[in-house]
Parts: C-alpha cells; sequence; structure tokens
C-alpha cells in the first residue's frame, strides 16, 4: 500500500478516533479487564497508528488493528510494572496467553462490547452521579473537564467521583457483562434512567452557558440512539422519542433571551419537524409492543399535546387505552402517571378519539 | 471472590413476631442456606444474639474500656451474617437478594480482602 502523507494520515487517525475511540476501548476492557489499563492503552494505540499509519498505510480494519495494538501496548505496560510488582505477573501471562482475539472483532463481538460498557457504567450499585460521570466519560467519551462545567460543578469533584466508581467496579467485582434477561428490566432502567438525567441537565438549563447544556441534549440524544440500536426494547424507544420530541420545540422554548417561552406560546414554525416525525415512530413502535412503560406515555404526552395532529391524537388514545398507573415502575411513578393519564385522556377527548 | 452479607434488620420487629410467623421465618432461613450450600455458595453463616447482649471494646493508653451495646446504635441492627463465595458482584447481589429478611430488613454486601492474591 502506498503510504499517505503525514497530514492525510492525521486526519484519518483523528476521524477514526471520534468515530471509533469509544468502541475500541469497550473492547480493549474487555480483554484488559481494567478501565485505567485499557484507557492508556487506547491513547498508546492511536499515538502508535499516527507513526504507523504514515509508514505503511492505513490498515484494510483500522478498529480491529488499534485493538490489536493495545491489548500488546498494554501487556508491554503491565511486563514493565511486574518488575515491581509480583502480583501483576499471572495477569501478564494470562493476557500473553490469550490467544489473539481477532475472531472475536465482527460486528456482533463489538456490539455487545458496547453494551457490556453501558452496562457497567450504569449498574445499580453505583450512585447515580457517578454512573452519569462514568457513562458520559466512558461511553461518550466526554473529558471530565467538559462533564463538570456541563453540570455546573468542579473537575475535581467529578474526577473524583469517576475514580470511586472505577474503584468499585474492580473491588467489588462489577461484572463486565450484559445482564441476564431476569434482570434486563430493572438493569435497562438504570441506563434509561441516566439518558434521561443527562437530558433533563441539559434541558431546564434556563442560565448559564447555555451552548455547553444543548450539548449534553444532543449527547443525551445520542447515547438514546445507540441504546436503541443496541437493545431496541419498547421503553428504550419511548424515551428516545420523548428526548426527540422534547429537543424538536427547544429553540422555540428559548426564543425569547432569559425567559422560556411556554407551548400555547411558542412560534410553531421554530419546531424541529424531521425530530418530531422521528420521535413520533419511536413512541408508535413504542405503543405497538404493548410493553408501554413511563418513558413511552411521556412521549406520548408530548408528541399528542404538541403536534395537534390527528396521528398525534390517536397516540394519546391509544397509550391511555392500554396504560393503567398500576403497568408502571417504579411504584413512585404512579401518581404522577396517573395524572398524565388524565391529561392524556382529556386531550384525546379534544381531538374527537376518546372514549 | 469471597463476599460478606451483613443483615440488618429491626430485632424488635422479630421479638414481637407471633410465634407461628418466626417459626415460618426460621424455615425459611434453613431452606435458602440449604440451597445455597447446595449451589456451592455457602462459606459460613450464623445469626447473632440480640444488641441487648452485645459489648464493646475498646483499648486507650494500654488500658481496655468496655461498654454495654452495639458500637452504634441504629434503627436496624446486625443480625447475622452470610460469608459466601461468588464470581461476582452480580452473583453476590443475587444471593443476597434470596437472605429473608432482604424483604423486610437490608443486606449489606461487601467484598472480603484477599491477601497475599497471586
Amino acid at each position: 500500500m502506498a503510504s499517505d502523507g503525514a497530514d492525510d494520515v492525521r486526519q484519518r487517525v483523528d476521524a477514526i478516533y471520534r468515530s471509533d475511540s469509544r468502541r475500541v476501548l469497550a473492547t480493549l476492557i474487555r480483554l484488559l479487564g481494567d478501565f485505567d489499563l485499557a484507557e492508556e492503552a487506547l491513547h498508546d494505540a492511536f499515538a502508535a497508528a499516527i507513526e504507523s499509519w504514515a509508514r505503511d498505510g492505513v490498515p484494510a480494519n483500522p478498529r480491529a488493528w488499534l485493538v490489536s495494538a493495545g491489548r500488546f501496548k498494554a501487556i508491554d505496560r503491565l511486563r514493565q510494572r511486574a518488575r515491581f510488582d509480583a502480583s501483576l505477573v499471572s495477569l501478564t501471562e494470562q493476557l500473553g496467553d490469550a490467544t489473539s482475539s481477532m475472531n472475536e472483532l465482527d460486528e456482533d463481538g463489538v456490539e455487545d462490547d458496547r453494551l457490556r460498557l453501558i452496562f457497567t457504567c450504569c449498574h445499580p450499585a453505583l450512585t447515580p452521579d457517578a454512573r452519569v460521570a462514568l457513562t458520559l466519560r466512558e461511553v461518550c467519551g466526554l473529558t471530565t473537564e467538559e462533564i463538570a462545567h456541563a453540570f455546573l460543578t468542579s473537575a475535581p469533584t467529578v474526577a473524583q467521583r469517576i475514580v470511586r466508581a472505577k474503584g468499585k467496579i474492580r473491588d467489588a467485582r462489577i461484572p463486565y457483562q450484559i445482564p441476564s434477561r431476569a434482570d434486563l428490566p430493572e438493569r435497562l432502567d438504570a441506563v434509561l434512567h441516566v439518558v434521561y438525567l443527562v437530558f433533563n441537565e441539559g434541558y431546564s438549563a434556563s442560565t448559564g452557558e447555555s451552548v455547553v447544556r444543548q450539548d449534553l441534549c444532543a449527547e443525551a440524544i445520542r447515547l438514546g440512539r445507540l441504546v436503541v440500536e443496541l437493545m431496541p426494547e419498547a421503553e428504550a424507544m419511548g424515551l428516545l422519542g420523548l428526548l426527540l420530541l422534547h429537543d424538536s420545540r427547544r429553540a422555540a422554548r428559548n426564543a425569547v433571551a432569559g425567559a422560556l417561552v411556554l407551548l400555547d406560546e411558542q412560534d410553531r414554525s421554530l419546531w424541529n419537524r424531521e425530530q418530531i416525525a422521528e420521535g413520533v415512530t419511536l413512541v408508535e413502535r413504542a405503543l405497538g409492543s404493548r410493553r408501554v412503560g413511563p418513558y413511552t406515555l411521556q412521549a406520548a404526552i408530548a408528541a399528542g399535546v404538541g403536534a395537534g395532529t390527528e396521528a398525534a391524537a390517536k397516540l394519546v388514545a391509544t397509550g391511555s387505552e392500554i396504560a393503567t398507573p398500576e403497568q408502571m415502575t417504579p411504584a413512585g411513578f404512579a401518581d404522577f402517571i396517573k395524572r398524565d393519564l388524565e391529561d392524556m385522556r382529556a386531550a384525546a377527548k379534544l381531538a374527537g378519539l376518546g372514549k | 471472590m469471597k463476599y460478606l452479607c451483613l443483615i440488618y434488620d429491626d430485632q424488635s420487629v422479630w421479638a414481637k413476631m407471633p410465634k407461628g410467623e418466626s417459626d415460618k421465618m426460621m424455615e425459611e432461613y434453613f431452606a435458602f442456606t440449604e440451597g445455597i450450600k447446595q449451589s456451592g455458595h455457602l462459606i459460613k453463616g450464623d445469626a447473632l444474639q440480640p444488641t441487648s447482649t452485645a459489648t464493646t471494646v475498646r483499648v486507650r493508653n494500654g488500658k481496655i474500656g468496655t461498654t454495654d451495646g452495639p458500637f452504634a446504635e441504629t434503627k436496624e441492627q446486625l443480625g447475622g451474617y452470610y460469608l459466601i463465595e461468588a464470581k461476582d458482584l452480580n452473583d453476590a447481589i443475587q444471593v443476597a437478594a434470596k437472605i429473608p429478611s432482604a424483604r423486610f430488613g437490608s443486606i449489606e454486601v461487601r467484598p472480603v480482602v484477599e491477601f497475599n492474591q497471586q
């Protein structure tokens, strides 16, 4: 392969870093069993790529190359440390002995690694604050400073949260795995809650440096998309729909500087029609599954109340027909949902669809 | 990996329980213990006498000081424990969730430090 120009290679590496570094990290964490070691290995691998690819050309499968390079770099690091720390010897041997894991780098394997990373970062044994910080750091690739800025807190606070969470994952041995079927509903709830918290933090901000907070909404939507892509469960679709529907009105809601514009007074031409269409489609799919949860219901309300179209009003009617407050979990949601259901039935009646 | 499951519940609830009910609880405990023995999780488990029997000991300046009662007065008290061997935290959580007291008290799951790990 002809060697590319150094600038071209750097651009390619940058692009691959943006699109794939989180995937590579997720696989490295599985192979190395340690967050910090995997992060070091990730950076070593990209540093090596800049040199090696400029010389030999960009490999056919850059991601597999990076995982392999990262793994070898990590083994090198461990060997060096093992000279001073006997407890690392067996781990180093184990990693060295492991046969090349290239066959595990098929698409399914990589996607499973991303899911493992999400479920580990959102493990209910971690505090909700830690889950949010760890997910934004490891899954989304935000820096500690960016997370601190977005949550109006200090970087050392965020850093400490992340260090503690990683310490607990290591010491209490929180496994790097996709939960079993039996645990899935509870564990998926924890993941969706993190996505919801990230979005809310961005959406409810009416003051402060709004640009950063908008990024947080975009990040939550990206994360929500990833979850739906990896695990198309009804509530995951409902939540993504909810976020898109809320986000579609952001421009109209923030049209007046320093104040929130309420729904009735919003300039509807500022609504993002594409997001609304996508959100409504997701809500329809979620409602179609007949396994309706609080996020799907809230999304149905957002779709119905806002859009006022016949299709959206139908969603509200469907939602209010099949949902009972008792279906809702967690229990604390029940009252809230009951009130929302009444709103939905009223909205459906207005639209001429209710019973 | 070893985990210690510390069982915290309100001992006054046990004291007030009618005999039939406490017998049933004990049966559940025996069944649970047998179950985790079969599954290979159990290393050791014990129930503790109530905190009214507790003595707290400290040594200060070489002198032993003893006081009546537990180290900390809390609404729920340490009433027993299971030391288990589990694959990881998820496995340990599954075991802890089946301890009968988990339904009204709480189980604290603590990984055990293993020294001289190779």
